[in-house]
């Protein structure tokens, strides 16, 4: 049994490790990489593991449940509060719209009306793990194709539960309720006081995560055993994920909202961190689990109609969906982003065929061809995406920036984005603005920006490296951005994005020492500015100074010896790459400076300034005239 | 003419630390409270020379020293920007710019080459008074009276012996200018204020 168990992680562990990185390095997401590795390892390639892809999907849902969990944790509760109209204004209308067509489609096709509408139902789903996998990857959860996705996703992950409750009543006197998928314990209790669990889990689920939780994981944090803090992350998901089974309404919604409770609390990090590793692992094993349980023995078979079924479903969602982002008007490539996106049918559409198909809603062979359907969308989604990323959507981001300019919106934007009015940040909005520049600001810290607002700057309050965010702070029309951001990695990620979405404008970067500068100048920087240099290097003026050193001398050595520094710095970011082996990173900053130190005395910079040497001159001359 | 004069040297040398000539020129001016030597090099490394300290400075003295080496046929970048920045159109030339009316400026120069270099025939083809005519005019402008320069020549050759004496000459007329012990008209006929304190000892 245990070598069994081994065998099989061998094999998932194995395959994921081998095919993600390939996927990356062509260029496709994670997603894609996963999916390909299953339909590997599956039974009908190389068989490595039978047919329990289905088994490995059930479980792996598990992670479904953590990325809610993990959403939530990055949506403030007001956030979310704003969104609740786009949840169930956009979600009613795609999902309505959907389940309407292809309920329509399924009557023309001669099914019975309640198979058709169970399995429109069914189909209706997008799978919140591929869409939302994706859009986290490439950044682009912000936006606006992000935003509306996530509203739409969420909503039918409500829809879930009252669509669960409902195919019994469609499936009358056939259904066998003995092997339901959903164990609740309230199926029998009438609906009044089913409703009331309802409401009664989501209050438990609140007032644990104030009450509860966050004093439960102050104890765990003080015992400083970090394993422990893990373990207590995961079980606040699985109780999470209990209760709600427990009540039959959907784990991952529950999830989410646990998540959002604990968005405030000051664990909201070490909990992200923590379940990253889970979450993704659990997401990946269960894409393998798609991908290995798609059927390919059926699609031989019956090519033509399983294909055209693909094509077919997934047209009609996409066009619902462009349907639904033209009302809530996102741009042409964003639309396209949503709706292509969106367009496959997710993993509740195994969940709620298979319900189906235990309530003898639909008979076997058409809940197998359905579910190969619904896996084959899955693997296909990211490859549209794909297409889109790299064909379509340039064709129309550039064609809709062109529009956006001849509209002529005169905004309040400046020329200057300062990115980041920590210490750093502030010292050059003040010496600017007291040259009447000004920058329009961005800033991660709501008391500051409130108060900068109130000074009468302008200032965008979020996270600079959202492309959204760089947008309305008017990074199409500006000239400059400074980053100036207090952690180097954000500040990195905003210059790669700025470069990436941006390429017009110039960047001036903050640095924190020579190591971050390395990596500037490897995006291809050329402003870069060390915080740790000109400081250090004035203190050192002083103090030559102050042991009698002449002011001028003292301060001309300052400033070559920045211009001797930054020539070093230039110089060694490219040996840099060719040291091979990284050692320790202490030892490898002691040989960085040693190596310093020697380009240092190759170039004594007093022996070598013979300006206004006067006694330099008399030397010369003497010897001459002997 | 017994009052005391107040007497202010602005010394403009970017490499004193380097200097043989000045340093001793320098070591020689007098000890006393109304001679005030201002280093500008010194005091403003990064060239943000402060207006209004100097031209406080400057109302409270009589008679003003540009002591510098003499580079290229002029003084060092810093003793131009000083001059740029503190006299002030409205202040010291123009309209009501009548701060400096009267106050004495001479140039205190020290140069590698001899003193027959500086000739219509020597090698430099001008005088150094024709070269210092940037000077003279500016202190024309602002209403003061300009005199001609005390100039060490010859620094490159010079010894021990010929530098201290040159240094006890400009120690001599900086006492003489204390002690308020002259005609301000009579330097103004001499080719150099030497010749003055030389030709015209008591």
């Amino acid at each position: 049994m245990a070598g069994d168990f081994l065998y099989q992680a061998l094999i998932y562990l194995a395959a994921a490790v081998v095919c993600v990185p390939v996927a990356k390095k062509v260029g496709m997401s994670s997603v894609l990489g996963y999916l390909l590795a299953g339909i590997l390892i599956g039974p009908y390639l190389l068989g490595l593991i039978g047919g329990e892809g289905q088994d490995i999907m059930h479980f792996a849902e598990f992670g479904v449940v953590m990325m809610l969990f993990l959403i939530g944790l990055e949506l403030e509760p007001a956030h979310f509060w704003k969104m609740r109209r786009a949840i169930v204004g956009l979600g009613t209308l795609q999902a309505g719209l959907t389940a309407g067509l292809l309920f329509a489609l399924g009557m023309a096709f001669g099914l019975p009306w309640a198979t058709a509408l169970a399995v429109a139902l069914a189909l209706t789903m997008s799978s919140t793990a591929i869409v939302l996998q994706s859009l986290k990857e490439k950044g682009q959860m912000q936006t606006a194709a992000g935003q509306a996705s996530f509203a739409v996703l969420l909503f039918q992950d409500i829809l879930v539960i009252p669509v669960l409750a409902i195919l019994p009543l469609l499936a009358p006197a056939l259904a066998t309720d003995t092997d339901s998928e959903s164990h609740s314990l309230l199926q029998d209790l009438p609906a009044w006081l089913q409703t009331l669990a309802v409401i009664g889990s989501v209050t438990v689920i609140y007032v644990s995560g104030r009450y509860l939780i966050v004093p439960l994981l102050r104890i765990v944090a003080k015992t400083r055993l970090r394993e422990l803090f893990t373990a207590s992350a995961l079980l606040v998901v699985i109780s999470v994920t209990w209760l709600m089974e427990m009540v039959g309404l959907s784990p991952a919604l529950g999830a989410f909202l646990a998540g959002v409770v604990l968005a405030n609390s000051e664990y909201r990090h070490e909990l992200e961190s923590d379940l990253v590793p889970f979450k993704g692992l659990l997401l990946g094993l269960f894409f393998l689990g798609v991908g290995a349980s798609i059927n390919f023995k059926l699609i031989l078979d019956i090519p033509g109609l399983v294909l055209g079924l693909v094509a077919g479903i997934m047209a009609v969602k996409a066009l619902v969906l462009l349907l639904c982002g033209r009302v809530t008007k996102l741009g042409v490539d964003q639309n396209l982003l949503f709706a292509l996106g969106m367009s496959q049918v997710g993993e509740f559409a195994f969940v709620l065929l298979s319900f189906s198909g235990q309530l003898r809603l639909t008979d076997g062979p058409t809940t197998d061809l359905l579910m190969a359907v619904t896996a084959l969308s899955m693997t296909i989604s990211p490859v549209l995406i794909l297409i889109n990323e790299k064909y379509i959507d340039p064709y129309f981001g550039i064609r809709q920036k062109i529009e956006e300019k001849s509209a002529d919106e005169i905004g309040e934007k400046h020329p200057v984005i300062l990115a980041g009015f920590g210490h750093f940040g502030s010292t050059i909005g003040r010496l600017l603005r007291a040259n009447g520049v000004e920058a329009t600001i961005l800033d991660f810290d709501s008391d500051r920006v409130e108060l900068l607002r109130k000074m009468g700057f302008n200032v965008y309050y979020g996270d600079a490296t959202r492309l959204d965010l760089l947008k309305a702070a008017g990074a199409d029309e500006a000239k400059m951005l400074i980053a100036a951001i207090d952690s180097p990695d954000t500040n990195f990620e905003l210059i790669r994005t700025a470069q990436k979405h941006f390429p017009h404008l110039h960047i001036m970067a903050r640095a924190r020492n020579r190591f971050d500068a390395y990596e500037l100048i490897d995006l291809g920087l050329k402003d870069i500015y060390r915080e740790t240099l000109y400081t250090a290097v004035h203190l050192a003026v002083d103090v030559l100074q102050n042991l009698g050193f002449r002011a001028y001398t003292a301060t001309r050595q300052g400033q070559n010896f920045i211009q001797h520094d930054e020539t070093a710095l230039r110089k060694l970011a490219v040996q840099r790459h060719d040291i091979k082996q990284y050692i320790l990173s202490v030892r490898e900053q002691i040989e960085h400076q040693e190596q310093l130190l020697q380009t240092d005395l190759h170039e004594n910079l007093s022996e070598t300034d013979h300006s206004w040497d006067g006694e330099y001159l008399r030397e010369i001359i003497g010897k001459k005239t002997k | 003419m017994t009052r005391k004069h107040n007497i202010l040297i602005l010394f403009a040398h970017p490499r004193f630390e380097r200097s043989r000539a000045n340093a001793r020129l320098v070591r020689h001016i007098p000890k006393s409270g109304h001679i005030t030597f201002h280093d500008l090099y010194e005091r403003y490394p990064d060239f943000n020379v402060n207006p209004a300290y100097e031209k406080d400075l400057l109302a409270r003295h009589d008679i003003i020293v540009w002591h510098h080496p003499f580079y290229w046929y002029g003084a060092p970048p810093l003793l131009k920007q000083w001059i740029d920045v503190t006299l002030e159109f409205g202040w010291a030339y123009g309209p009501g710019g009548t701060a400096l009316k009267d106050k004495i400026f001479f140039n205190t120069i020290t140069s590698g080459g001899p003193r027959e270099s500086y000739s219509r025939e020597g090698h430099h083809q001008f005088t150094v008074q024709d070269f210092l005519t940037p000077f003279r005019r500016t202190a024309t402008l602002c209403h003061a009276v300009y005199w001609p320069p005390f100039a060490v020549h010859g620094t490159h050759r010079l010894d021990e012996a010929g530098l201290q004496e040159q240094a006890l000459q400009y120690q001599g007329l900086l006492e003489r200018l204390l002690a308020g012990d002259f005609d301000p008209e009579t330097p103004q006929q001499y080719p150099y204020l030497n010749d003055w304190f030389n030709q015209t000892k008591p």
